[in-house]
């Protein structure tokens, strides 16, 4: 990449799960806090390495739940015993028969809540992502592990943050195009 | 990692030859053999949809599938312009095939996602390379299965009077029938099933779209992988999520087949009007979907040559939880005719012994030998080893649960209270255009998942291959 063009950030490459988790540790260690890494599958505390507390997803779930369930059986017992009263033989509407509509609407509410938090958490869908500019970067994907210190970063220093990734022995270190 | 058997298995194929032999035999074959990588897996299963020419097998069963599909739907083209007339359900038989192909579609259904669910949840790494193509077959037979419940329909183009909607005709659904349940449970188990699937999915996807040479292809895969790029962040969401979905999942599933135990039970026509009926439902609906399972796990293996992933073991596994599967339903069999003796009730006496020894005797006493006698050849190890004879014995199990869930419908109404209104059914052939039609329609659906999506999941081969590798 020539010099003075607008730069994202330094990724470095590696071939492992372990090696990525190791570097993701060093860099956050290091005082980095602009720091991505990229996987082809979920690495066991690699998110945590970064400084991630956890997620909101149950407590969404939850709420979603809530919602559905509490919903659903208001508007059933409001039809029955406000809008649409069924006398049969002097009995009352009686809540029973309105739990198995509440529980699956319960169901879905949590999970609608869990599948569209996780996409609206994630930003996605996002079709461009500068660290697409990279083109290795298809393998992450399929069989490596990168670390993307982004340039944003109060400690980043193109020179100094490359010596830092290199000796985190990456198969490269690149500099990915904004 | 825990000290769980089956946790511990991968890793101590790496630790030692000796033990990796051990370990063998106890469990038959190991869950990833093979020197496979991160590389080799991607190219694999990837290949399969990318790279690999259509072969010949796909074109000619693909052609013969278009063709039942087209009789589903010009069956169902003539039934909307005829009416449910042109079946051969008369008085006292108003359901027959119809709900009995309901029933049988959900029941396949019901295990797919209770399958990768189940096994998601419990930690059982064999539930890996199994679990994509069970979540498409459930997906599949759903939605077969949430036509009939329209089709069944004297005037279909209303089914939607089932959704509660602001109308002009101050028109509520009835709150308390297991109809409306119905609509409601399904509703929920589709569209669960959909979003677990897909979240499964968007990472293999991703993988698509990055390996793929063709820009057009490029694009639709990157279309559905809504941009993915494996951040560490995305991924613990997508694990919470995914883990949420499988727990969400396990209990929908049992309540979505108590429902439709309960559309019987609520009756009062003798064989129908019991409360075993949600339990035997639900164990009915993970035998026949576990043997659903089986057969398209066999039948993927051979043709796309995935011993690798789907092993000797998956299979095994697979026959003994349908054998103990059948065995719950065995039982239920032997309860219902208990409970029949012990109500003291003559109309269900009758039905009982009528099932047994009326005019559809011979339906009973086949399914008593497809879904009772039959699976009992799971107890041999040779059997469960034995991929094309555990396919014979899925079908089998298959029919047999159609005909018992006919079996159920039919005997029931056919002779239920007044002798002077009963009646017989037989099927006509629309009757059986519909039922053949939606079989060759599954296929199809089957047959386009194989050809343009990842049918084992990558992601997760990926993650049981870490940990063999990790040795934690």
């Amino acid at each position: 990449m020539n010099e003075g063009q607008p730069v994202y950030g330094l990724i470095a490459e590696f071939s492992s799960p372990a090696d990525l988790l190791h570097a993701a540790r060093s860099a956050h260690g290091a005082g980095y806090r602009r720091v991505e890494a990229y996987s082809p599958m979920p690495v066991e505390g690699l998110a945590e390495a970064l400084g991630s507390h956890g997620n909101r997803i149950s407590l969404l779930a939850l709420a979603g739940g809530i919602l559905g369930g509490v919903l659903t059986f208001a508007l059933q017992w409001y039809s029955v015993t406000v809008d649409y009263p069924l006398n049969i033989g002097g009995r009352t509407p009686a809540w029973p028969g309105l739990v198995p509509s509440t529980f699956e609407m319960t169901v879905l509410g949590a999970a609608l809540a869990a599948f569209f938090g996780t996409l609206l958490g994630n930003g996605l869908p996002r079709l461009y992502h500068p660290v697409f500019n990279e083109p290795g970067f298809s393998a992450a994907s399929s069989d490596r592990f990168f670390l993307c210190i982004e340039a944003a970063d109060p400690r980043f220093d193109t020179q100094h943050t490359r010596r830092f990734l290199e000796q985190l022995q990456p198969l490269k270190v690149s500099d990915v195009g904004a | 990692m825990s000290s769980a058997a089956p946790e511990a298995l991968p890793s101590a194929m790496l630790a030692s030859p000796e033990a990796a032999g051990r370990d063998r035999d106890q469990a038959g074959a190991a869950l990833l053999p093979g020197e496979h990588s991160y590389a080799s897996i991607s190219e694999k299963i990837s290949g399969i949809v990318l790279t690999a020419p259509t072969a010949r097998w796909w074109t000619i069963a693909f052609m013969l599938c278009s063709a039942l599909t087209l009789v589903f739907f010009g069956a169902i083209g003539y039934l909307f312009y005829k009416g449910v007339g042109i079946w051969g359900l008369n008085v006292p038989v108003v359901w027959a095939f119809d709900i009995t192909n309901y029933v049988w579609w959900i029941a396949i259904a019901m295990s797919g996602t209770f399958i990768s669910a189940a096994l998601h949840l419990t930690r059982q790494p064999w539930g890996a390379s199994i679990s994509r193509f069970a979540e498409a077959m459930t997906i599949f037979a759903l939605a077969i299965a949430g036509m009939f419940p329209i089709l069944h329909l004297g005037r279909p183009w209303f089914f939607y009077w089932l959704a509660p909607y602001p109308n002009v005709m101050s028109l509520w659904p009835q709150w308390r029938s297991p109809l409306v349940w119905d609509f409601f449970a399904i509703l929920a188990y589709l569209l669960l099933s959909l979003m677990f699937w897909y979240l499964g999915l968007i990472p293999d996807f991703a993988t698509l779209r990055d390996r793929a040479r063709r820009r057009s292809v490029q694009i639709a895969y990157g279309l559905l992988a809504l941009g993915w790029r494996g951040e560490a962040r995305h991924w613990q969401r997508r694990q919470s999520a995914h883990l949420l979905l499988a727990g969400l999942a396990v209990p929908l599933v049992v309540s979505v087949h108590s429902v439709v135990g309960l559309d019987f039970a609520t009756g009062n026509t003798p064989g129908w009007h019991s409360t075993i009926f949600p339990p035997f439902f639900v164990a009915g609906a993970m035998f026949s979907g576990f043997a659903m399972a089986m057969t398209i796990a066999v039948l993927l293996r051979r043709a796309f040559d995935l011993r690798d992933f789907i092993t000797d073991r998956h299979l095994d596994n697979l026959a003994k939880l349908i054998l103990a599967m059948g065995l719950v339903l065995a039982y239920s069999y032997v309860m219902e005719i208990f409970m029949a003796w012990y109500s003291a009730d003559r109309y269900e006496i009758y039905t009982a012994l009528n099932r047994m020894r009326g005019p559809y005797a011979p339906v009973y006493w086949a399914l008593i030998l497809c879904v009772v006698v039959v699976p009992q050849a799971l107890w041999s190890r040779r059997v469960r080893h034995s991929p094309w004879v555990l396919f014979a014995i899925s079908i089998v199990i298959n029919v047999g649960m159609w005909l018992e869930r006919f079996m159920l419908i039919v005997t029931s109404e056919h002779r239920d209270f007044l002798p002077s209104a009963w009646g017989m059914f037989y099927p006509t052939i629309w009757d059986w255009a519909i039922l053949f039609g939606s079989i060759g329609f599954f296929a199809w659906l089957l047959l386009l998942f194989v050809r343009f999506l990842p049918l084992i999941s990558m992601t997760e081969m990926r993650e049981l291959l870490a940990r063999q590798q990790g040795g934690s």
